[in-house]
Formats: C-alpha cells, sequence, structure tokens
C-alpha cells in the first residue's frame, strides 16, 4: 500500500494549457500517473498532448470520473481553483502554486472545511508514490519505491531526504510535500496518521523548518499516536528572527516558532533528530534499528 | 511589507477612527511650520518614520515644548541611521518625521488583529495594559490579554466588540463609539490584506475620545499585486540595498553577518546550507533562494550581489537539480564567474538530473572551482576556505 495516491489515482490537470500544467502533465504522464485531462475555461473541447481539455472542473470530473486535481493556475485564480475542485467532488487537490495571498487561503479553508476534500499544498511539490503516481513537479527518477514515509515543508529538502533514502536502499512508500505556506490544507499530524496506518510505511522522515507551532503539534501526536520510528530534521537553525526566510510560511516570531524549540519536542517524543541536512537518511535507518 | 506610522495612520483616518493630528515633513523648517502654522499647542511629539519597533527608547520618538526644541530635536534625527534593538546593528535611515499635537491620556489600552496560524483565522487582541510591549503583557500578565477569534466566513460580530468593550472596562457611553471603531477596523485589515494591524497604545482621552496614538500595520506580500495604493506605499530605504537588487532580479536575499557567501535553490535546502556552515564552524553571509528554474541569468545575478557584500571570503552553491538540469546549472556558474570575476573560492555541489555531466563541465571550464561530493564535504570544504583565508 501507500498513501493519499497509488496507480489507480486519475487526475486532472488544472491550468492545462499554460507552460507549467504542459511541462509537468507531460512528466508525469511519462512518469505512468493516470492523467485523465485538463481544465482551461474557454479551451474546452481541445486535445492538449492528447488528452481531452474541459471547461470547468464539473464537465472533466463528469466526463473522467478523476478522483485528484493538480493546480498551476497563477496565484490570483488559485484558491478559486481549489474551490472549483472541491465544489467538483474531487477528493484529492494538489496546489502547486506559490505565492497565494493568506486570505484567500483563510476563505479556501474555511469551505474545505464543509467539503471534506482534502488539499495538499499550496506552494508545494506535490505528492508521490514511487512507480504508481507522481503529481506535482518533484524529479520523478530520484525516487525509489520502499518503506520510508516522508512528509515536508519544503521542496529541495524533501528531495535530500529522497535522495539519501534512495542511496540507502530503504526506498519510500509515498512522499507528501505540504508546502511552505502559513496557511494550507494537510499537516504533518494528517500525513503522520496515515502513515501510521499504512502497512508499507515502516518509518517516517518528518521534514520541518521554522515558524509556527506545527512541529511541536507534531512531536505531541507522535508522542500519542504513532508507533512507527520516526526521524526529523528541523531547517533554520541560523535564521535570524522577525525575517521571511523565502517561504511565507518561515517567519520566526519572539519567543516562538525556533528550530531548536522545535527540534528539543520532537527529541522529547522520542524522534531522532537529524542535526544535519545530510543525516536525514542516517537518522531514519537509526530510527528503525532502535 | 511593513508600513510607515503615517501612512498606517492614513489608512485609519480613512476608515473612521481618530488619531492624533500631525504632519509628515523632511526637513526641520518645515517640522517649524508644522508645528506653529498648522498644529499650535504649546508641545508636540516628534517621531522618526522608520519600520522598526522599539523607536522609543532609541531615542527616535520625542517630546518636545518648544519651536527651538522641534527645530533641535527634527536636525538631530532627520538623516541618521536610528538603531534600536529590532534592526542593531545597522540601524535604519530616518528620511522622514511625523509632528503630532500632544494629547491628554486618561487611559493607554492595547488592541490588535492579527492572522493566527493556528486557529487560521484573524484574532482580535486587547488588555487594558497599553504601551506595553505585548509579548511582555503574555509573559507577566496573561490574565490581561483578551481575545475574540474572527468567522473568515462571518467576519467580526458586533458581540465581539462589545466583550471586549466591556472587558476593556469602557463606560457604557463609549461601548457603541468602540464597536463601530473595532468594526471598521477589521473590515480595513480584511480589505487591505493585512496580516497585522497593531495600535499600541489606543488611548481614551480625558475628553472621552479614543485615539490611536501608534499604529503598526504589515502587509501581505502575496496580494501586494492586488494592493496598488498599497504598493505604492514602499519604501525601499528601509530595507538593505542587496535584498532589494535581490528581489528585482526575481531571487530571496536576506544578509546576515557571517563570511560564508549561499547561492541556493529551494528555500528549505537554502536555510539547511546556512545551518550545515554553522554546525561545521563558519558562519553564513546571507540566505539565497535562486528559484526552482535556476538560470545562467539568475546564478550570475545571485553571484553578484552575494560578492557586493565584502563580508564574504567563500561562496558555496548548493544546488539539487529537479526539473533544473545539473549541466544548465553548471554552464550558469561558468558564465557567471566569467562575467562576474571572482576573487574567493568558489565551492559547488551539485546533485539530481545529469549530475556527471554538469561535473565535467565544471571540471573542464578551467576555473578553480572546487566540486563537493556531497553536502557534508561541501560544508567543510568551504569552511576550510574561510578558514585558510583567516590563517
Amino acid at each position: 500500500m501507500s498513501i493519499l495516491v497509488d496507480k489507480n489515482t486519475t487526475v486532472i490537470c488544472q491550468g492545462f494549457t499554460g507552460k507549467q500544467g504542459t511541462f509537468h502533465s507531460e512528466q508525469a504522464a511519462a512518469y505512468g500517473t493516470r492523467m485523465a485531462g485538463g481544465v482551461t475555461p474557454g479551451k474546452g473541447g481541445q486535445r492538449h498532448l492528447d488528452l481531452p481539455v474541459f471547461n470547468t472542473m464539473r464537465e472533466a470530473v463528469r466526463a473522467t470520473g478523476a478522483q485528484a486535481s493538480v493546480i498551476y493556475v497563477p496565484a490570483n485564480y488559485a484558491a478559486d481553483s481549489i474551490m472549483e475542485a472541491a465544489d467538483a467532488g474531487i477528493a484529492l487537490i494538489v496546489c502547486i502554486t506559490e505565492g497565494i495571498p493568506v486570505r484567500d487561503m483563510l476563505n479556501v479553508k474555511a469551505a474545505m472545511r464543509a467539503n471534506g476534500a482534502k488539499l495538499i499544498g499550496p506552494n508545494c511539490p506535490g505528492v508521490i508514490t514511487p512507480g504508481e503516481c507522481k503529481i506535482g513537479i518533484m524529479p520523478g527518477f530520484i525516487h525509489q519505491r520502499g518503506k520510508i514515509g516522508i512528509v515536508s515543508r519544503s521542496g529541495t529538502l524533501t528531495y535530500e531526504a529522497v535522495h539519501q533514502t534512495t542511496q540507502l536502499g530503504l526506498g519510500q512508500s509515498t512522499c507528501v510535500g505540504i508546502g511552505g505556506d502559513p496557511i494550507k490544507g494537510l499537516d504533518f499530524i494528517d500525513c503522520l496518521a496515515l502513515f501510521e496506518a499504512d502497512d508499507e510505511t515502516a518509518a517516517i522522515i518528518l521534514v520541518g523548518e521554522i515558524g509556527g507551532t506545527r512541529e511541536e503539534e507534531a512531536a505531541e501526536y507522535i508522542r500519542q499516536h504513532v508507533t512507527k520510528p520516526v526521524a526529523a530534521y528541523i531547517a533554520g537553525r541560523t535564521a535570524p528572527v522577525g525575517k521571511r526566510m523565502g517561504h511565507a510560511g518561515a517567519i520566526m516570531a519572539a519567543g516562538s516558532g525556533s528550530a531548536d524549540m522545535k527540534m528539543r519536542a520532537l527529541a522529547d517524543a522520542g524522534v531522532t533528530v537529524a542535526a544535519s541536512p545530510a543525516d536525514m537518511g542516517r537518522a531514519v535507518m537509526q530510527a528503525l534499528q532502535r | 511589507m511593513n508600513l510607515h506610522e503615517y501612512q498606517a495612520k492614513q489608512l485609519l483616518r480613512e476608515f473612521g477612527l481618530n488619531t492624533p493630528r500631525g504632519i509628515v515633513v523632511e526637513d526641520p523648517t518645515h517640522a517649524e511650520l508644522a508645528a506653529t502654522g498648522y498644529l499650535g499647542g504649546e508641545a508636540w511629539v516628534v517621531k522618526a518614520q522608520i519600520h522598526s519597533g522599539g523607536r522609543g527608547k532609541a531615542g527616535g520618538v520625542r517630546l518636545v515644548k518648544s519651536v527651538a526644541a522641534l527645530h533641535e530635536a527634527a536636525a538631530d534625527l532627520l538623516g541618521k541611521r536610528l538603531v534600536t534593538v529590532q534592526n542593531a546593528p545597522e540601524g535604519q535611515h530616518v528620511g522622514q518625521l511625523l509632528v503630532e499635537e500632544t494629547l491628554d491620556i486618561a487611559r493607554e489600552l492595547y488592541l490588535s488583529l492579527v492572522l493566527d496560524r493556528e486557529t487560521e483565522r484573524v484574532v482580535v487582541i486587547a488588555s487594558s495594559m497599553g504601551g506595553m510591549e505585548i509579548e511582555e503583557v503574555a509573559q507577566t500578565r496573561p490574565d490581561q490579554i483578551l481575545r475574540e477569534s474572527c468567522d473568515p466566513v462571518l467576519g467580526l460580530q458586533p458581540f465581539q466588540c462589545r466583550n471586549l468593550a466591556f472587558e476593556l472596562g469602557l463606560p457604557t457611553a463609549q461601548i457603541a463609539d468602540f464597536t463601530r471603531m473595532l468594526t471598521a477596523l477589521y473590515e480595513l485589515f480584511t480589505q487591505s490584506d493585512l496580516i497585522l494591524l497593531e495600535i499600541n497604545p489606543l488611548i481614551v482621552t480625558r475628553d472621552d475620545r479614543i485615539v490611536a496614538l501608534d499604529c503598526k500595520m504589515m502587509v501581505d506580500d502575496n496580494a501586494l499585486g492586488r494592493q496598488k495604493k498599497l504598493l505604492d506605499m514602499r519604501d525601499d530605504s528601509q530595507v538593505d540595498s542587496k535584498e532589494i537588487a535581490a528581489q528585482q532580479a526575481g531571487l530571496n536575499y536576506i544578509a546576515l553577518d557571517g563570511e560564508i557567501g549561499c547561492l541556493v535553490n529551494g528555500a528549505g535546502l537554502a536555510m539547511a546550507t546556512m545551518d550545515l556552515i554553522q554546525l561545521h564552524g563558519a558562519k553564513p553571509a546571507n540566505f539565497l533562494d535562486v528559484g526552482g528554474s535556476a538560470t545562467a541569468q539568475t546564478v550570475a545575478s545571485a553571484l553578484k550581489i552575494i560578492l557586493s557584500d565584502d563580508k564574504v571570503k567563500a561562496v558555496l552553491v548548493n544546488i539539487f537539480g529537479g526539473i533544473a538540469r545539473c549541466d544548465i546549472i553548471a554552464e550558469g556558474i561558468i558564465s557567471a564567474i566569467r562575467e562576474v570575476g571572482v576573487s574567493v573560492p568558489v565551492i559547488v555541489r551539485l546533485e539530481g538530473t545529469n549530475v556527471a555531466l554538469g561535473k565535467e563541465k565544471l571540471a573542464a571550464s578551467g576555473l578553480a572551482v572546487i566540486t563537493a561530493d556531497d553536502l557534508t564535504d561541501a560544508a567543510r570544504r568551504a569552511v576550510a576556505a574561510v578558514k585558510g583565508a583567516a590563517a
């Protein structure tokens, strides 16, 4: 098994005919993802990458029965696209778009609480179950099917964790990039619960960063509910207070959100914490052997 | 993006709130004219306009009781770099002063609206302990912190305003006024895409008016595209010049005080690279994320910005090529080094798509680039390079 996506997941791309949508839909299809088509308002009825284009998500879901969507729509329109997908009955919405205004995300979250759809992102690399389904912008070839579940707030650090676990021969069950924004869909706890329940996942790597208290909440959740070994790395020990470090969510307020506090909370919950980003693979290996 | 106090107060007035009467000036003579010609009275407050808290303690807010004292304060503050606890050691340039009337204060309150990421809602925070830092109140007198959380669909409700007003102990005559004011603030907050609006202190005057004596606002950077009016209020003199140059080149850059320049793709990896340098005994000179599609052009702009900081004694390039191919990035690094002319050691760690070809290109370039095998090796070599330079 795996979590969230597998070889049966069919996917609609929102913002399909744009540059990003085109490139990554091609890559996903080449990886083996079941792309069912895409949506670009006004281009319905055309074909793109030998797949159908629809005007609305409602039409796309009716015609294809897709369960998942991936969003490459520009930031000012992305919130609307998320709500459109949820309304059309999509169960898993993956929003890659970076730079969505936070007020829009507040509204999206309020709308989605009533709907029940799962959102990954925004501002994230996406989700991949190696060898079966790739939804997002991650390079497929660095992955290897295996037993480590990875959940991360950062794109390139996810790739580091993937690369290291591939090198060590552990491989990955599913990797979820939950994104770097302060207001987002699935969080650490949601993914930890899914990995805990997944047969194929033997251990989990959690990659966090400064800002907010989700890592601390994850630590508490791990203490109470996770029986599988967990390793973690937290980026931003050297980041200055009050500065936004690239990701909108990576800003440390005075007295909270620091990397050291998060690392301590995780270590106290029995998590093997890597001091260096080069040691995420080794840390999960150690956690497995403990 | 931060707004200046005078800009924030202008927005408050547009939404019907009271602020002290005041004028923004850029030279001492105008300060005098503002006081004598427009404000009147016998005492004034001179406030340095910089994007930083802690101005009062740093001498940036002064009460003056004569025109001569006003002139002197204005002359002293204008043009200097005001150093506060928040912006030390560099400080920030004082280009403008806000000269305001003085008011008779009966009570000082605290009021803010903030986007709370934990509850994913806008939260109103109020306290009767105005004028103090709210973090300090939260630690020493948590019972003095009042909160109302706003449903994003419904917005702030009148009953929530009354909850706060009565708990703050406002007289019955002021409850309606406070409710109207707070409702307007919520509108201002959401319409303007703010992530922080703080009024500290919010005063009650001896003649029973509620007035915003100070105000701080932060705008969501992601929303600036649809907040043209606020974007026009941007003041680049308040930001490190290297950060401005980076912004124009589409890069994320933050100046730090170490000696190893960092050029990385991805925000998380950029932070991790800084941590790695520190872990191996040196300090990063900057945070720099070239973004997902590192091209020759972005790499060149990034190198230029990093090298414009003369504290930099070595540069560590750390790229995980996902969609971006390592060979293309290597070409970028090579042409950037040739174009910029680098005199400090450059250590490059490449991983990902076409990594072998990328390393080959670097080796064949004839440039004195040090290639590293992995993350740890890269950090060790970079640290060794600066320690060698120091010896």
